[in-house]
């Protein structure tokens, strides 16, 4: 008992916490993951339907009976939501699906007569094509592989094989790739520039370094969104920084800063620079002094001091930050959305499209999962890679 | 300009920060080829400064530091040449013994042969050969201090300078290396600056102690000189333990002198600064001189007996109220010395120092 009631009472103590986080964070992003793999749609527009399209082995047309089924199911779920959500869902798949689907509803004969696949035909030719009724099956659910494998351009053919989109449908992976470069070029100047002002800010006494310490926070405190619209305000094609360079002289046509992939670098580099120094001043504050000067006493020039003893020790330091820089980068939607154009949009905002604008909240849940993916493989990655060449502290 | 005797030299040297705050002032200081001087003071009385110019890593406001005749104003410390050992060993966490052994051989380019031999030299020297391959994290502090201490002399630098190298380390330990570290400076001949704020360490290690009070030189000589013969009264309470008493000089004799203490005691010394009869003065003492006896000397009463094993502190209390402690060792102690008895104290002429009458207690 009397070791038990400690551990009772901790585990008290973190419960608030933990419910807190397990229905605020964990189950939401849990629920959002799974809408990758569901399908439901179809399923809750037309039951039976789905049950004969599974067992439909995918050659020529399903059997007459199915069709009526679905002429009938179809009848049954005529305006209401059921039928619009599942016309979204195919939609997506084939575009003007929900039309057909919609008008085809519309415009069934009251009563049943004659061949059900012949009164389909008549109103919708398309209705007659093998191609419709396997991309039926395919979002006829529960489980599906179709929100993924779009996900990285792929999709699944009339066979049911996986084959990649045509080339004009094909955004993702481009965009994937865009994300991981952006990312890298943010960390590696945040990086170029965070180093030697962390290096600065650790070798300055406490009095001068605590106010430029200040200096680096109050930007990390201020609000993204504050911050980018900041440099919207500076970067735009009359504002300051092209006002300036004009009038010392430097350009003559004010240079094109916004709305491309410089605004977009200039804005981020500026907004995560504090999540690089941060990591790197406190490890640099615990390196001191000491080893920098010993190395000089015993020959090394500052420069080869600096590459064999300082660089070295500071390497956790820059491990954190690039890694803190690298992934919050990876996620970054608002300065992407406000500075960039077209072409610089990063994988969020096609997250935040798809679950705001068009409610495809299974192709989000599905670009969501895989930029999970990516970032846990690049974290584990670095932590083998730093256990494997750290120092043996 | 190889004079052995200017091996090092302080040429009014002096040290201030912005603020004013005069770190160093008018230090001179000639240290000869392969003796062992160590600065010894308070802290912030100068001699890690001192040190820190010395190597380079400070530059001095004003005056000249020259070795072995080179005047070192615009040397870096890179090229001085001056192997170091820092407080907290500097060594370098990523590398093994080996390699920071090493590293002030492979900046000079050293052929990898060579380099070979001599870390194991070292390594030998400081009795750490089967440590090589290890990282200092994996060692105790008293092999890092020796990793820091091979490093230091690997590269056969003429002169090396140490700053309280043994700071952090426990007595026992402490004993056994300043013991070591004196061995490895005979065996090697080596001219080693060492910084320390103890005083123990300064007698048995140096062959001379240059000690520092707020900036300046107080006093330079051999241990024995700053023990026996200390030239202020800040150097008698610094190094060793003193009994200090303030008084006004009655009578010169040569260099022995009579002082009337404040207490009304009229006791002999040896005069150590220059004044006259009537002049004020502080006589110092050590408690091992003070022979305690029930005929002879001044009355007090024995206030309290303390025992420290090897010895036995006796603190006693004078009439005119003064307080004074006298060390007797263990096996030395008379039956009649208990508390509360009353017995005369009294010292040679020649183990008391009549010194400048800076205040006992208020290091100015």
């Amino acid at each position: 008992m009397r070791r038990t009631l400690p551990q009772l009472s901790n585990w008290l103590l973190v419960l608030p916490l933990f419910l807190f986080s397990a229905g605020i964070f964990v189950a939401p992003i849990a629920l959002m993951l799974l809408r990758s793999v569901q399908d439901p749609e179809l399923a809750a527009a037309f039951p039976r339907t789905a049950a004969e399209l599974a067992r439909w082995d995918g050659q020529d047309l399903p059997r007459p009976e199915a069709m009526s089924t679905f002429i009938t199911e179809l009848r049954g779920v005529r305006g209401t939501d059921r039928i619009s959500f599942a016309a979204n869902r195919l939609n997506a798949d084939i575009s003007g699906f929900r039309s057909m689907l919609l008008r085809t509803a519309r415009m069934l004969p009251q009563a049943d007569g004659g061949d059900a696949a012949e009164t389909l035909r008549r109103i919708d030719a398309r209705w007659g094509e093998r191609s419709t009724w396997t991309a039926m099956r395919r979002a006829s659910g529960p489980v599906t592989d179709y929100f993924l494998l779009a996900a990285l351009d792929l999709q699944r053919d009339d066979d049911g094989a996986v084959a990649a989109v045509p080339a004009e449908r094909a955004v993702f992976v481009g965009v994937f790739l865009r994300t991981l470069w952006v990312s890298i070029l943010v960390t590696g100047f945040c990086l170029l520039l965070g180093y030697p002002l962390a290096y600065l800010l650790a070798s300055l006494p406490a009095r001068y370094a605590n106010p430029l310490l200040v200096l680096v926070l109050i930007p990390f405190w201020t609000s993204v969104l504050v911050r980018t619209t900041a440099w919207i305000v500076l970067l735009q094609r009359d504002g300051l920084v092209n006002g300036l360079l004009r009038r010392i002289g430097l350009i003559e046509q004010p240079l094109t800063l916004i709305y491309n992939r410089t605004g977009v670098l200039i804005a981020m580099v500026h907004v995560l620079l504090p999540l690089m120094i941060l990591p790197l001043y406190s490890v640099m504050k615990g390196i001191g002094r000491a080893p920098m000067l010993a190395a000089m006493s015993l020959g090394a020039r500052p420069f080869e001091a600096f590459l064999r003893v300082y660089l070295p020790q500071s390497r956790a330091g820059i491990g954190a930050g690039c890694l803190l820089v690298f992934i919050s980068a990876l996620g970054y939607y608002v300065t992407p959305e406000l500075i960039g154009g077209g072409g610089d949009q990063m994988i969020s905002y096609f997250i935040a499209f798809y679950t705001n604008r068009t409610t495809n909240w299974g192709l989000a849940g599905a670009l969501s999962l895989i930029l999970l993916l990516a970032t846990g493989l690049l974290y584990i990655a670095y932590a083998r890679l730093s256990r494997a060449t750290g120092p043996a502290r | 300009m190889t004079d052995a005797a200017r091996f090092v030299v302080f040429d009014k040297v002096r040290k201030t920060y912005p603020g004013g705050v005069h770190a160093v002032r008018d230090l001179d200081l000639e240290i000869a080829r392969g003796e062992f001087v160590t600065f010894l003071g308070p802290s912030g009385s100068g001699k890690t400064t001192s040190l820190m110019m010395l190597a380079g890593f400070e530059t001095p406001s004003a005056g000249d530091i020259t070795l072995n005749g080179k005047a070192l104003a615009n040397v870096p410390p890179y090229r001085r040449n001056i192997g170091m050992v820092f407080q907290n060993y500097a060594l370098f966490p990523h590398m093994t013994v080996a390699e920071n052994i090493a590293f002030p051989l492979t900046v000079r380019r050293t052929p990898r042969a060579e380099i070979e031999a001599a870390v194991l030299g070292v390594l030998d020297l400081v009795q750490l050969s089967g440590m090589r391959d290890r990282r200092p994290a994996q060692l105790s502090g008293g092999q890092q201090q020796r990793v820091a201490l091979a490093r230091a002399l690997v590269f056969n630098p003429p002169l090396v300078l140490m700053d309280e190298p043994l700071g952090a380390l426990d007595r026992q330990l402490r004993e056994h290396m300043q013991i070591e570290i004196k061995h490895i400076h005979a065996r090697l001949g080596v001219t080693l600056v060492y910084v320390t704020h103890d005083q123990g360490e300064a007698l048995t290690m140096s062959d001379r102690v240059a000690i520092f009070r707020d900036g300046r030189l107080e006093q330079v000589g051999s241990p024995l000189d700053v023990y026996e013969r200390p030239g202020t009264s800040f150097v008698a309470r610094f190094v060793g333990e003193s009994n200090q008493f303030a008084g006004t000089i009655r009578e010169v004799r040569g260099e022995a002198c009579v002082v009337e203490l404040d207490g009304g005691w009229t006791v002999p010394a040896m005069l150590a600064h220059a004044a006259g009869v009537g002049a004020r003065t502080i006589v110092s003492v050590r408690p091992e001189r003070i022979r305690l006896s029930a005929s002879e000397g001044a009355p007090a009463r024995v206030a309290e007996l303390i025992y420290h094993g090897d010895h036995i502190r006796v603190r006693l209390g004078a009439e005119s109220g003064q307080e004074l402690f006298v060390k007797i060792l263990s096996g030395a102690a008379p039956e009649w010395l208990r508390p509360e008895a009353i017995l005369r104290a009294a010292w040679r002429g020649e183990d008391a120092r009549a010194l400048d009458p800076s205040p006992a207690d208020a290091p100015r």
